[in-house]
């Protein structure tokens, strides 16, 4: 309870104290302000000074503490690097041949590695074959952040006001008109070669080292620089919200597929009917191939998505 | 290989691809339907499993993909598994129906979609964390539904919902964090990122002697992460803002089902890679059981200040968690059966309490203050209703499903004196604080409202309805034949 509330309590008896705390708290005095009592469809346009008073109060009951918090978060971290040295400090030593990670398992993904996934790559072959589930777990969580700062940063009636929309109407009025030539000039040599060069780290991801997720962040940042150079109407002629959904949708759809076939085929120990092909083709190492195309263009949307949501609100 | 051996891949396969497919439907509607979809198939096939494997009491692992355990993954299934994966379906359904007319209200139409990707995600996370048998997999959906559950705290998109997802946030990447050095390092000392590979050389190791400090980072680096995801006492602060200014659905998922799935990955990494014997020798139990008396009081005191009902109803689940970890900490299998069923009792009976105070403060103009909610039961009986056997059953009244927990909790602790005493006199005091916040909670409700209070009354709201009833009956059931339960938590913990 605040200061403020106690004080005005003081001069009651400690038995209508206790009345009102039953009771959940009178109207005039609530224990915590309360929210603002207005119906429900109207929340939006509710001014935002109620809401924040919770937040002030709890940060000035914070700040009597604070040297105390400073004080033991120090201590804490002190005990906590302390703690943690001694441990690494004890375990067996990085590369040597008598570590326990050097067993049966780094064996045969070392040894049967090529036979067994036909990825000439030994970290395809692990993260898209053997340890495919992970993976599809990594790129959902990609997935999910990039819908999670939608959701924080898209632009909408909560988060934005006539001003800003006034402003961002005018850089793009300014973006029209104006060209950096030399970023351009360079952009327009650059933009090409990087592409590619994603494209190829993808292709070649079960070949050489690289491949959806390296090769997806070469992509995006591509994309990054074109929307830089020439601005966003440029960008969202051929790359709108609409198109990127659809993209990361089919990419994680394909994904999930391909990956639900092979390990139902697997566990029931069915014949999976994928040719592994021959190792060192481009054509080869079975679903490999698939999964990092999906991994890497779900990567760079993402890596663009990140970029234009942070700096404009809008895709 | 029997095709109901597929079920626990398929029920988490089909809640990701939902959340997959969820950005190409046409508006929220669809995406609410598509994730009543998952939630209700993963029920189907969850049921039909646990119908199979719980009278039968076998355990099987489901290799995920062509190649044996060691060199890919690896789901392993038990009647636990069975159960936890059925109730935490249901729970999910549960919750989305009760909360649907908050959500449509709460979250703005373009963003309704994107929520519910959230929901379907968190679900298949919460299924994987329930079936995984590798550290490595465990990790990879802790931060899925790290990510997920931040954004649906975040989606109601209030001053307050920010403050608190920042806060949430933080506290729970830290608590990621911790379990990702954890994960390391036991992978440094062990070699291995398989469970029951996992356990034989952590044996080897104790046996040994080896690595003795190491091992006891990684025990307490995994149960201290873990324990602030799971609002463990000391870093429980985040929970009550998170959860109490959450959307309904929102409050009911994180406090019903999300903060459990890490207990329950606590429990099968102690079962099934550190052992019970271990975990008591390095006296981690004690801790946690410290931890979590010292929680059922603290969250209950928390309760009391509290006059905001969603608030008070969050620091009640600080208080329940408590629970469970002391019967964790008890570091018998008695023990850790009565925290499984308090896992249970808390999912089915939290949701209920925040869908029924939301259906209450919503004839209220959403006014979430008790003293605004004075004879609200009337304007919605049956919300009223739902609340009152919440509150019993929180309370732990006989006949009511936190009595049958309370009791196993109580009969747990007689093997062990010290124990024995402060687990009995923290259950009296802590029910006790039950009482004393949700009697006057429940009496507030269904005592006459003054002049001028009176809200309008509801429009019926079936989906609600049918999800209270639901809940209403999951609780008696728990709290009157919990035997069959009981039998397959221990069959469980026996397989595991």
């Amino acid at each position: 309870m605040s200061k403020m509330a106690r004080s005005k309590k003081e001069k009651q008896t400690s038995w209508q104290r206790f009345c009102t705390w039953v009771n959940g708290g009178t109207a005039e005095q609530p224990l915590l302000p309360a929210e603002p009592a207005k119906p429900k469809k109207a929340k939006a346009a509710k001014p935002k000074k109620q809401k924040a008073q919770p937040v002030r109060k709890e940060w000035m009951g914070l700040s009597r503490f604070e040297h105390i918090y400073r004080i033991c978060a120090v201590l804490i971290g002190v005990v906590m690097v302390g703690v943690l040295m001694i441990a690494v400090l004890q375990l067996p030593l990085f590369g040597s041949p008598d570590n326990p990670s050097v067993n049966e398992v780094v064996e045969r993904y070392v040894e049967k590695g090529l036979e067994e996934t036909g990825a000439v790559n030994m970290v395809a072959g692990m993260i898209l074959d053997y340890r495919a589930f992970d993976t599809f777990g990594e790129s959902s969580v990609l997935f999910l952040a990039v819908t999670c700062v939608t959701m924080l940063l898209m632009r909408d009636r909560n988060n934005t006001n006539k001003e800003e929309d006034l402003l961002t109407a005018r850089e793009h009025v300014i973006e029209g008109y104006e060209e950096d030539i030399i970023l351009t000039k360079v952009a327009r040599i650059v933009i090409p070669c990087a592409l590619v060069y994603g494209v190829y780290v993808v292709l070649n991801g079960h070949l050489s080292p690289g491949g959806g997720f390296s090769g997806g962040t070469i992509m995006g940042s591509a994309l990054i620089l074109f929307a830089v150079s020439f601005g966003m109407i440029r960008m969202s002629q051929f790359f709108n919200y609409a198109t990127f959904r659809k993209i990361t949708s089919c990419a994680l759809m394909v994904y999930a597929a391909s990956k639900a076939y092979s390990f139902f085929t697997g566990a029931n120990h069915l014949e999976s009917h994928i040719p592994l092909g021959v190792p060192g083709a481009i054509l080869s190492s079975g679903l490999i191939l698939i999964l990092d195309i999906c991994v890497g263009i779900v990567v760079a949307c993402t890596m663009y998505g990140f970029y234009a949501l942070f700096t404009k609100g809008e895709l | 290989m029997p095709f109901v051996y597929n079920f626990p891949f398929f029920s988490i396969f089909i809640c990701m691809i939902s959340g997959i497919v969820t950005p190409l439907l046409k508006n929220g509607k669809w995406a609410y339907r598509l994730s009543l979809f998952a939630a209700g198939a993963g029920l189907a096939l969850s049921g039909v499993l646990l119908g199979r494997i719980g009278p039968a009491n076998e355990s099987f692992s489901f290799m995920m993909g062509h190649f044996p355990a060691p060199w890919g993954n690896e789901l392993s299934v038990g009647p636990l598994e069975a159960v936890l994966a059925t109730a935490i379906c249901l729970v999910m359904l549960m919750a989305l129906l009760g909360g649907s007319r908050d959500i449509f209200d709460d979250v703005l139409p373009e963003k309704q979609k994107l929520y519910f990707i959230m929901m379907d995600e968190i679900l298949a996370a919460l299924l994987a964390l329930t079936y995984t048998n590798d550290i490595f997999t465990a990790y990879v959906f802790i931060e899925i539904s790290t990510i997920a559950a931040c954004a649906i705290v975040m989606a109601k998109d209030s001053a307050a919902t920010l403050v608190s997802t920042m806060r949430y946030l933080i506290m729970s990447l830290l608590g990621s964090g911790l379990v990702l050095i954890g994960i390391v390092l036991l992978y440094c000392i062990t070699g291995h990122l398989l469970f029951p590979n996992l356990q034989q050389r952590v044996l080897e190791l104790v046996a040994t002697g080896q690595y003795t400090m190491p091992l006891t980072v990684v025990v307490g680096l995994i149960v201290l992460g873990l324990g602030i995801k799971s609002a463990m006492f000391p870093f429980h602060l985040w929970l009550p803002p998170a959860h109490g200014s959450a959307t309904t659905a929102s409050s009911s998922v994180l406090s019903g089902l999300v903060v459990k799935g890490y207990i329950i990955l606590m429990i099968r990494l102690f079962y099934k890679v550190f052992t019970i014997a271990v975990i008591r020798e390095l006296r981690i139990t004690n801790v946690i059981f410290l931890f979590g008396l010292a929680g059922m009081i603290v969250g209950s005191v928390g309760a009391i200040k509290e006059g905001h009902i969603k608030r008070m109803l969050a620091y009640s689940s600080v208080a329940q968690l408590g629970y469970v970890f002391m019967g964790i900490g008890l570091g018998t299998d008695v023990g850790i059966m009565a925290a499984c069923f308090q896992i249970l009792v808390h999912a089915c009976t939290k949701p209920m309490l925040f869908s029924c105070a939301s259906a209450l403060s919503a004839g209220r103009h959403h006014n979430k203050q008790l003293y605004a909610l004075r004879g609200a039961a009337y304007e919605n009986k049956l919300a009223g209703v739902g609340f009152t056997v919440g509150a019993l059953s929180m309370i732990g009244i006989p006949l009511f499903a936190g009595f049958a927990a309370k009791v196993f909790f109580a009969s747990a602790t007689m093997a062990q004196p010290v124990k024995m005493w402060m687990t009995l006199l923290t259950l009296a005091l802590s029910t006790v604080l039950n009482a004393l916040y949700y009697i006057p909670a429940v009496a507030a409700l269904w005592s006459r409202p003054a002049e001028g209070e009176a809200g309008e009354k509801q429009p019926s709201n079936p989906a609600f309805a049918i999800s209270t009833v639901a809940f209403i009956a999951a609780v008696f059931f728990l709290g009157i034949c919990y035997q069959p339960v009981v039998t397959l938590i221990q069959n469980g913990l026996a397989l595991l």
